[in-house]
Parts: structure tokens; sequence; C-alpha cells
């Protein structure tokens, strides 16, 4: 699998995304810069987290008009697999790719924890590596993770079957202690209507490597690599 | 032409930080404060001499940039 992580200036996790990603396909992934308007065909394309451009005017906001972006855009269309997180969610849906927004916290604290989250379906490229509402723990740290949509697009998510993950207890059970943001609906992730683009606020490139404290997402990385080698 | 652009948060979206004013002003003593919402307002020179004009590109701008429609309303007032 030959992926691409695209590094904006104050991306911050971009390096653990390209770690993570080494460990699983074990070959280096292309870091590409914001400002390169084309790069290589690659199997995956994956926006990091951090804070690109400050998070001025809203989180993602700038980054969307980057002339990578437009590329990004293009290829997703395309049907190239994109996987966004945390920042990278949050400029993913800035750019029409992903439905809805996300808001500032809830509690209006910076949230930086291990937490639970339940995998809604395993009928993924993301989580072929998984059963269907498996419970794993996976880190987040994010300001402005509180996910929102309108009911409509809410009912047309789930129908659909394009809820990927949702904060949970350590039990699977869904209540608002186990939801560290306010999401709606506990959302923690999405897809697309193809599936091929998932956002998610949690940091799977944190859950790969033992000495981080677990491993419990590394099964995705292992995942997209055997579907997309 | 200068213009200025309010954006607030729609109807029906949470605003924290708007929730967390209220309280700080009813703790405050203005206990007869009700519902408050926070936005954003910027103030541009549009670069334009023409008010419809002027008003029709920062239209564009709220809608390609300065608000998320997904969450977001705003009004625009062109001055002069």
């Amino acid at each position: 699998m030959k992926a691409a992580v695209i590094v904006f200036p104050g991306s911050n996790r971009d390096r653990d995304m390209l770690m993570a990603l080494e460990r699983a396909a074990g070959k280096p992934p292309l870091a590409v810069w914001h400002g390169d308007a084309d790069f290589e065909p690659v199997d995956l394309i994956v926006v990091p987290g951090g804070f690109s451009y400050g998070d001025y005017l809203r989180a993602g906001a700038m980054a969307v008009h980057s002339p990578i972006m437009r590329e990004v855009a293009k290829r997703a269309q395309a049907g190239v697999p994109v996987l966004g997180v945390c920042n990278g969610f949050q400029i993913l849906t800035e750019a029409g790719l992903l439905p809805g927004a996300l808001l500032r916290n809830a509690r209006l604290k910076f949230v930086c924890r291990d937490i639970h989250m339940k995998v809604e379906t395993a009928q993924s490229l993301f989580t072929a590596g998984y059963e269907s509402g498996q419970v794993v723990r996976v880190p987040v740290a994010h300001h402005d993770g509180n996910y929102f949509a309108d009911d409509e697009t809410l009912d047309r998510l789930e129908g659909e079957g394009r809820v990927a993950f949702r904060y949970c207890t350590a039990e699977g059970e869904f209540d608002d202690t186990a939801n560290p943001n306010g999401s709606i609906r506990h959302i923690a992730g999405i897809y697309n209507e193809t599936k091929t683009v998932l956002g998610l606020m949690p940091h799977p490139e944190n859950a790969t490597d033992p000495q981080l404290g677990g491993t419990d997402v590394a099964a995705l990385f292992d995942g997209l690599v055997a579907a997309l080698h | 032409m200068k213009a200025k652009v309010h954006v607030t948060l729609k109807t029906g979206v949470l605003d924290p930080q708007g929730k967390a004013v209220q309280h700080a002003l009813h703790s405050l003593g203005f206990a007869e404060v009700g519902e408050v919402r926070q936005g954003k307002f910027i103030e541009l020179e549009t670069g334009e001499s023409d008010p419809t004009k002027a008003r029709a590109a920062v239209e564009e701008m709220c809608k390609k940039l300065l608000a998320n429609p997904v969450i977001e309303n705003y009004s625009i007032e062109v001055e002069g």
C-alpha cells in the first residue's frame, strides 16, 4: 500500500501517522506539503491531526483552500480512499467531502485522554479487521470535536450504515459520561456515500504501538494494507 | 467600500460558549439575563465602490469561507 500524508503548517500528528502507516505497510509513506498542487498516485490519502493554519476562522476552514486540498478532493471524488483524523476530519467536513460539522466541545475544555468507541460496522475498507459492535480503546486530543448535523442528515447517515464509530463505555454502553465532547448521537466518525472517505476525531495512529499504551486500532491500518496492497 | 459581517450559530445548534457566558453573567449578579449566543464580527474593505457589487462579493465570500452554512447564519452590512 502506498499512502500519502498531507502536511499543513500547524499539523502535529503527521509524524505519528507516518510511523503508524510505515509499521503496517512496511514502507515509508509520502509526506506531501500543503503548497504542492500535485503528487504521485497513491492508494490512500491521510489528512492528519493538528491545528492547520492555527485553526483560524474555524478549525479546518483555511486548509480547505490550500492547493493540495483541491487535489485531495478531486481524488476522493474519483474513489481514492481518504482518512481524516481529528483536524483532518474537520478539514473533510469543511471541504464538503463529509456531511456535518465539528463544534466546540460541549464542556468547553480541551479533552486529551483515552476513550472507548464502538465499531458500528465491519463492512468497510477501514474496519474489515473488526467485528461489528467491537469496542476499542483509543486516545482523543481536541477542543472542537463535538459532531453536529441536522436530524435529516443524521437519519440518512444511520440509515445508510455510514456511522463508523460511536463513543461508548468500556462495556459498549452509550451514555453521556462516555461521550468526551457532546457529539450528537455519540458519533465519533462517519463515512461518505461510498464509504471510501472516513473522518473521525479519535487518533488511530496513537493506538498502534504497545509503548504508547495500546494497539486496539492497529487492525485499521493492517486492514487497509490488506485491502490496498 | 467597507462591509461588516456578523456570523452567528443557527438556531438549534448548541452554543456552549454562549451558555458559559450566560452563567458567568448570572454569577456576576445579572440574574435577569436570558439566553446568550456568541458569534463572530468581521469587518473588511471590499475594494468595490458600488454597494450592489460589494454586497454580492461579500455574499460569495460568506458562502465560500467566512461562514459554514451547516452550522452558521450570516448577515451583511455595506457601509456608505
